[in-house]
């Protein structure tokens, strides 16, 4: 058994576990939500090279449509959770095809200064509840169409949809990323002139790419208005475009399971921080980016595989 | 043609003024944006955040300081913060990038942006748990009390002030970087920083000093606005997500470009704010759109 299945298998018997240890589950759906927010940052920066400082723009405009269609259309979940994340894929379009007209700090720029017009207009939208956010989603049947469906009132089923999600679209990402697309895109974060001069569309695969990236953090986005049944500024502000950065950062940028690592340290220790140091969270959080940056840019999993690797090579 | 649009002469005018005013802060930080972008290839994300600490060290030198050194006396005025502020602020950023940022130039350009975001972060987060979100007041200082009647409309003294200081600055900066021999050292480091050098200039002192000198740039900003919006922590994050856009508009290419997008960027706000107000918090994100559709290297950038 390689590594990469036995991550998997990891991967699946922790999040099948995790509930049945007696954590939160609403914590737990939260940590899932974000894990997949950040995979799909990662699938950008990590394996394309592209830094988008704006993916809070796709997380919250599939939070509020998916809250919106499911409240006020009464969309049954499954519906509004897809339509949504063809809305935030229709979204990164847009965006993607404005920002890769520029490359590197003005990328990041771009798509930081067009994530903050959607916010503006989330802000002066009625719909969207303004301050106050999109607020009693309704929880209804998933499936309600078939045999009756799975209720999502009850915690534990919403915690396993949340994880069928996630796992679904990790598969999804994973396999993106060893697949021949992939492999170009990987090409171009590495040598981008190279993949031009044998005959890539590098536009096409990073707008592709980005479309990609921006359709998963929809989905994510989408999936956490039905678990806290709210969808608020917050979701679309930047800074939860930079904390998505921070979890891939802390995580391992470009690994496959780093993401996820990160989103679990993030959570948790946002959820620890926030009764016992309150505003000193926001000033941690800055640390742990400098730190990153300075010290430790690998991230945690990038560490360990670096280390198995050294370990490796010392028995042999 | 005022009766036509339901709109006075006065709204008009005034608003203008506010989107001078607001435009002499763009220009004036994204010409240290431009500066910094230029030696050190980086995208300072911080320069919200320390055009924010200048408008905090100013309002703490007047009213905290004295009961700081059991002196209650002693206030730092105005015009004493309009000049050590920025300068502490310089010697401050030229720490950072010593200790910090000048680790990573070996590095992609992007960890130096997520550096710096993560020191805004920092910042903003202690600035927050020491003062509150609810900002500060600092009073007008006296010799600009009172308006100036133009005839068609009162122009308030400070105001008049901010923008002929910022102008000021900004082109006192632009003849430092075209017109004398330091900015031609730096010019010349901004091209090619290996063959400058090899002519014994000492480029990395003269980074610092760069970095230093585009974060002064921002705590002078931070000071000017200080008696015009309140003090508060938050007062530069906002700002700074407007300022990005208006330097991808400009580019980031020219010194004279930068005060230029910045100045007129801010009159189109204000324009903007009298004919169609939902539209003014927006307006220059969508010039940037249609900016990037027509000409993606900016106004005045070139392509690289």
């Amino acid at each position: 058994m390689n590594k990469t299945t036995l991550g998997f298998c990891t991967l699946a018997a922790a999040g099948l576990a995790a509930p049945l240890l007696g954590i939160y589950p609403t914590i737990l759906m939260k940590c899932w939500c974000l894990a997949l927010f950040a995979c799909a940052f990662n699938l950008l920066l990590g394996y394309t090279g592209l830094l988008s400082f704006g993916h809070a723009a796709f997380f919250g405009a599939a939070a509020y449509f998916a809250g919106h269609a499911i409240k006020v259309w009464g969309w049954p979940p499954e519906a509004g959770i897809i339509a949504a994340t063809l809305f935030a894929g229709a979204l990164g379009w847009v965006f993607g095809s404005l920002a890769i007209r520029r490359a590197g700090i003005y990328f990041a720029m771009i798509t930081l200064a067009l994530a903050q017009m959607t916010y503006f207009v989330w802000l002066q939208m009625k719909f969207t509840g303004g301050e106050d956010g999109l607020q009693g989603v309704p929880r209804a049947r998933l499936f309600g169409a078939f045999f009756g469906g799975i209720d999502l009132a009850d915690n534990m089923n919403l915690y396993y949809v949340v994880f069928a999600i996630f796992l679904a679209a990790f598969c999804l990402i994973y396999r993106t990323i060893h697949s021949p697309f992939g492999q170009v895109l990987k090409s171009i974060r590495e040598n981008e002139p190279r993949a031009i001069s044998l005959g890539y569309d590098v536009e096409k695969y990073k707008l592709l790419a980005f479309v990609l990236s921006a359709a998963l953090a929809g989905l994510a986005g989408a999936t956490k208005t039905v678990v806290f049944q709210l969808a608020s500024l917050t979701d679309a502000h930047w800074h939860t475009s930079g904390e998505v950065v921070l979890m891939t950062l802390l995580g391992g940028l470009g690994t496959v399971f780093g993401p996820v690592v990160g989103a679990f340290v993030v959570v948790g220790l946002q959820n620890e921080l926030a009764d016992k140091v309150g505003p000193w969270a926001q000033v941690i959080m800055g640390i742990i980016f400098v730190v990153c940056v300075l010290a430790f840019r690998r991230g945690i999993v990038g560490e360990l595989i670096a280390l198995a690797r050294r370990t490796g090579i010392r028995r042999a | 043609m005022f009766d036509l649009l339901g709109i006075t002469p006065q709204a008009l005018y005034s608003q203008l003024l506010v989107g001078l005013i607001n435009g002499s802060f763009y220009a004036v930080l994204s010409l240290g944006l431009a500066v910094i972008f230029g030696m050190l290839n980086i995208i300072n994300f911080s320069h919200g955040a320390q055009y924010m600490m200048g408008a905090f060290l100013a309002w703490i030198g007047l009213t905290q300081v004295g009961g700081w050194i059991g002196d209650p006396e002693f206030q730092l005025s105005y015009w004493a913060a309009l000049l050590v502020v920025p300068l502490l602020m310089g010697g401050f950023g030229m720490v950072i990038e010593r200790c910090m940022l000048s680790r990573l130039y070996k590095l992609d350009h992007l960890y130096g942006l997520l550096l710096t975001f993560g020191l805004a972060l920092i910042f903003e987060g202690l600035f927050r748990y020491f003062y509150g979100v609810s900002g500060q007041r600092y009073e007008i200082p006296e010799v600009f009390a009172g308006a100036i009647d133009l005839g068609f409309m009162a122009l308030p003294k400070y105001r008049a002030w901010v923008i002929v200081a910022s102008l000021t600055v900004c082109f006192a900066t632009w003849y430092l970087i075209e017109r004398t021999r330091l900015g031609a050292y730096l010019r010349a480091g901004t091209e090619n920083p290996r063959l400058v050098q090899a002519f014994g200039v000492n480029v990395p002192l003269m980074i610092t000093l760069t970095y230093g000198y585009g974060v002064a740039l921002a705590a002078f900003a931070g000071v000017l606005a200080a008696p015009i919006f309140t003090v508060s922590p938050l007062m530069g994050a906002d700002l700074i997500i407007v300022v990005f856009a208006v330097v991808v508009i400009g580019g980031m290419g020219s010194i004279l470009g930068s005060i230029v997008t910045g100045l007129a960027l801010g009159l189109i706000e204000g324009l903007t704010k009298v004919f169609y107000s939902e539209a003014s918090a927006v307006v220059i994100f969508v010039i940037m759109v249609i900016v990037l559709l027509v000409r993606p290297a900016g106004l005045f950038g070139r392509e690289k």
